[in-house]
């Protein structure tokens, strides 16, 4: 069988422009999908650090870099969470039938 | 010190505690169906499962030998929980809208409900999570020796480890009672849950406490216990960086595929929105069990004497401090750890070994009719119990053939490694839909092969299953096959090392084999049911996992083969058995039918997922089958009603592009005629103008003057002619003519065209076949002969023999009649035989013809009019045309 290409699926027409409040909800989900990438990169920085110095790096600084690192993350990810709303379809229909856009 | 009794007795106590808010919870459940116990903290806390004893003492153990590496376990699952947009909440949809059961469930069933999937996906979580349970038990049993180990107790070290036994009887007694009290559509444990979600609380509340009286009741404040630390071995750490990486990799994939993580995250979840909540609050839960492990360790490190065993620091600091408060709270903490996870992971592997093995094989020794016999749920639940017992026993089996030593305080991440072996078969089945069967099932078993190979078995211990020998040199002394030296790379952590080539090799395997074989139609289906999830369903969907109801079958098959076809087929079917109506009792024979039946619309293999649905375990339910089938419906229509539309306008632009071309050149005919027309009047009224001038000049003598009325009379007689002949033309093209049918034989007709056409015998001789014009004929018969007389006059007028002769052949049979008119002139030339029908077309010049050439224009017209032609015969030594009559203008011979 073939299936039309996303956007062209028969009556459905692709949503290019959102209004106001369903963009922002876009980008909310936007930023929870990057938020990860975020996380894992800034959780390899100490690999870059300095360790071989002889003040070298103190295990308190670890410390708080990691767990102020990780409460930082909790609370961006608490607070995004909070603002997303699941009532809106996923595809931005009111059914949330098949093909979602991106936009 | 502790009185062991009394120990033993605030165990007790507490278990039964655990028993009570399990059956508290239970009744609750059935009471208001759970919504009480439907609140994202219960689901969070429940999550905590995921800090096992192996973390509770473990974590502690972990930063004393290997400082900050500890944190590796809690920030992989910390960065999956954050990203839980992307896959937890993909696999919780998923795992609603399938009812997915287990990770076994889903892998199998995403890949086309493969059975083989199903077992070998169980045997790995069972290798892999046994050696855990046993360490569970050895946590607990160790815990336990502390205590008795004081002085004063008069209890032996050695006798613990027959205490697991006790252990494991009971987390069985437990599992066994909240694990299998129901058999519920959706897996849930609302007793199991609860408990642990109460676990969760005490272990934390333990950990914390003995944080907080290490940092504020020891050191004396944060900054003094910062100091501390500075000042301790831990100081010394540095990252290994591939360890660093590797194992925040690993601990974030086990999250997603631990089969006691998959049951409390996806499988228990009863609202996807609590994974929002869980998405932080996790993480928080995490961060706060690891935030005074380091203080813990490094007070343990200075408190304790050289040689203690830096696993229980959670133990023995408040025992060494005088705390016994604090250590009982600990102990329970960490049996909280230890027996939750237990029951969890059994319940899960449970789970999977009674759906994936122990239901095949009965199903299959049983005769046919048993999957439809209400004994199925007593088979289930019975498979279960056995499952649950002996999962324990495995348990406890490996914890004392293991001995309980060191081996097993790494097991934690060698069972980690075994169970990620999921990972690239779940991944890739939820987001790719390409990804089929061999692919999974080969990834899978490779990368279980390299696990076992690499850490599973060298973690019994050298010489313990591998020699040494295997182990230094390779088997059979090839170098590249060493355990833990794979290809000759040794610079590997053993962990990351398992890692690396087993996800490497696995994920490679799942790819290409899927690139390069072709899925069965169940796995094409089942893969756009899991990765399209968001599209196909609006939410979670609850459909009664009952026996197949005829109604329901009946709704299925109209679906497919049409309503009135599905609804005779059902009425027979209900007739045939006794009952009035369209809903028979639903047997093998009518399902057998109707797949056969099904299968005719939709092909064998749906047809029979199709009926297996409603009939059987269903992981794809009907709706979404429906929903599927109607979509391809819709698309199928779309595009046919698009081809047809655009053939339309193919067809309308064809017909445009024609008329468009007839108008174009009816114009030019419409100039042509304008000018042709003006010619034929202009040149008889120059003619008359001139003479009757001269007329009116009156200097002319009688004689002249009567030639030129003459001439004036016979030009506007002509004139008259053509003006007549124009206006009969314009009604015959116009369809304006109303025709006069009547009967009449052709000879008479031939015969009036003859004498009006004023031929005589010298002039023209003529032939005539009189027998064969004896027809009888229906048409106009005045129109006709007008056509007659035409031709005859032509051939009197235009025949350039010597001696012109005319032949009237008429040729006749039962369905047509022709009339020809042959004359013993020069044939035309092949461009005017086309020419000559058109208007104003002479040949000879003017003078001789004396028409306006509007003849045989005119008898075209009428022939077309009365249904049937006139055509230029070529061929015949001389003009010949054939004159054809309408179909059934001739009657029957009188």
């Amino acid at each position: 069988m073939t299936v039309p290409p996303a956007g062209t699926e028969p009556g459905r027409a692709r949503v290019e422009y959102l209004e106001r409040g369903t963009y922002r909800q876009r980008r909310y989900r936007d930023a929870l999908r990057i938020l990860p990438l975020f996380a894992t990169v800034l959780f390899f920085l100490p690999l870059f650090w300095q360790w071989d110095g002889l003040p070298g790096v103190r295990p308190s600084i670890v410390i708080i870099y990691l767990f102020g690192l990780w409460l930082v993350l909790i609370g961006l990810t608490a607070l995004i969470s909070w603002l997303i709303r699941f009532e809106e379809p996923e595809s931005g229909r009111p059914s949330g039938a098949a093909g979602a856009p991106e936009e | 010190m502790i009185s062991f009794n009394l120990l033993i007795v605030v165990s007790l106590v507490y278990v039964a505690f655990l028993f009570l808010v399990a059956f508290a919870a239970e009744r609750r459940a059935k009471r208001d169906r759970g919504q009480w116990l439907r609140n994202p903290l219960v689901y969070t806390l429940s999550l905590s499962i995921y800090c096992t004893a192996w973390t509770f003492y473990g974590a502690v153990g972990y930063a004393a030998r290997s400082g900050f590496e500890y944190l590796t376990i809690y920030l992989g699952p910390t960065i999956v929980m954050i990203g839980w947009w992307l896959i937890l909440r993909k696999l919780v949809r998923i795992g609603k809208t399938q009812r997915i059961t287990s990770v076994a469930d889903l892998i199998s069933s995403r890949f086309g409900k493969s059975t083989a999937l199903g077992v070998l996906v169980t045997v790995l979580a069972v290798v892999g999570t046994t050696p855990y349970i046993a360490l569970q038990l050895q946590s607990v049993t160790q815990s336990l020796a502390v205590f008795a180990a004081a002085p004063g107790t008069g209890w032996d070290v050695t006798d613990f480890d027959g205490a697991a036994v006790w252990i494991a009887i009971g987390l069985a007694v437990f599992t066994l009672i909240f694990g299998t009290r129901n058999l519920d559509v959706n897996e849930r444990h609302h007793g199991v849950v609860m408990a642990v979600a109460v676990e969760a609380v005490v272990k934390l509340c333990a950990l914390v406490a003995v944080g907080i009286f290490v940092v504020w009741g020891m050191a004396g404040g944060v900054g003094e216990m910062l100091q501390r630390i500075d000042a301790s071995a831990i100081a010394e750490w540095q990252p290994v960086p591939h360890r660093w990486v590797g194992l925040i990799f690993l601990s974030g994939a086990a999250l997603l595929t631990l089969p006691r993580m998959f049951q409390v995250m996806v499988v228990e979840n009863a609202d996807e929105k609590h994974l929002a909540t869980a998405s932080w609050a996790f993480p928080l839960y995490v961060l706060t069990m690891s935030l005074f492990v380091v203080p813990i360790a490094v007070t343990g490190m200075d408190l304790l004497p050289e040689g203690s065993n830096p696993d229980l620091f959670v133990l023995t600091v408040p025992l060494a401090t005088g705390n016994q408060g604090l250590a009982i709270l600990s102990f329970l903490g960490g049996f909280s750890s230890a027996t939750s996870m237990v029951i969890v992971a059994t319940i899960a592997l449970a789970t999977m070994v009674s759906n994936h093995i122990i239901a095949p094989v009965w199903l299959s020794s049983t005769q046919k009719g048993a999957a439809l016999s209400g004994d199925v749920r007593g088979v289930i639940v019975m498979s279960r119990r056995i499952s649950i017992g002996v999962i324990l026993a495995l348990g406890y089996l490996y914890f004392r053939l293991s001995g309980g030593g060191a081996a097993l305080a790494s097991i934690g991440l060698v069972s980690f490694a075994g169970v990620v072996q999921v990972l690239p078969a779940m991944i890739a089945g939820i987001f790719w839909r390409g990804a089929n069967r061999n692919g999974a099932g080969t990834g899978v078993v490779i990368g279980f092969a390299i696990w076992a190979w690499t850490l599973f078995l060298p973690s019994f211990g050298a010489g313990a299953v591998l020699s040494e020998a295997v182990m230094a040199e390779g088997p059979f002394g090839w170098g590249w096959l060493r355990p833990y030296a794979l290809f000759g790379i040794a610079g590997l952590d053993p962990v990351v090392h398992t890692v690396f080539w087993s996800m490497l090799f696995n994920t490679a395997a799942v790819v290409t084999l899927s690139v390069l074989t072709f899925p069965n139609p169940m796995e094409r289906l089942q893969g756009a049911q899991f990765v399209n999830v968001f599209e196909n369903s609006a939410g979670a969907r609850t459909w009664a996992q009952s026996a197949a109801r005829a109604e329901d079958l009946l709704i299925m098959a109209q679906r497919i083969i049409g309503h009135a076809e599905a609804q005779e087929m059902f009425r027979q079917e209900a007739g045939a058995q006794g009952i009035d109506g369209y809903l028979p009792e639903v047997t093998p024979e009518l399902i057998g039918r109707l797949e056969r039946m099904l299968a005719g619309s939709v092909g064998a293999a749906t047809a029979h997922a199709m009926v297996g649905q409603l009939t059987g375990s269903a992981a794809v339910s009907v709706e979404d089958l429906i929903a599927v089938a109607d979509e391809t419906a819709q698309i199928v229509e779309y595009s046919n009603r698009l081809e047809a539309k655009s053939a339309e306008q193919e067809r309308t632009a064809r017909a445009l592009r024609e008329a468009n071309e007839k108008l174009t050149a009816i114009s030019i005919q419409k100039d042509a005629f304008l000018s042709q027309i003006s010619h034929e009047l202009r040149t008889p009224m120059t003619s008359i103008r001139s003479f009757s001038e001269i007329l009116r000049e009156g200097e002319v003598d009688a004689e002249a003057r009567a030639r030129f009325a003459g001439i004036i009379h016979q030009e506007s007689t002509r004139l008259t002619r053509l003006l007549d002949d124009l206006l009969d033309l314009s009604y015959l093209e116009n369809g304006q003519v109303k025709l006069d049918l009547g009967q009449g034989r052709l000879a008479d007709v031939l015969d009036r065209a003859v004498m009006a056409a004023g031929v005589s015998g010298d002039r023209l001789v003529l032939h005539r076949d009189t027998p064969r014009e004896a027809v009888l004929i229906e048409t106009d018969l005045e129109r006709l002969t007008q056509v007659f007389i035409n031709l005859i006059a032509n051939a009197a007028k235009y025949c350039d023999a010597d001696r012109p002769e005319l032949t009237i052949r008429v040729l006749s049979d039962s369905e047509t009649c022709q009339v020809d008119f042959i004359d013993n002139g020069t044939p035309l030339e092949a461009d005017a035989q086309v020419l000559i029908f058109e208007k104003f077309s002479r040949l000879a010049d003017e003078s001789k013809a004396g028409g306006a050439g509007l003849g045989l224009a005119i008898c075209r017209q009428i022939m077309e009019s009365l249904g049937g032609g006139i055509s230029y015969l070529p061929g015949q030594g001389g003009p010949a045309f054939r004159v054809t009559l309408r179909q059934g203008a001739r009657m029957a011979a009188q």
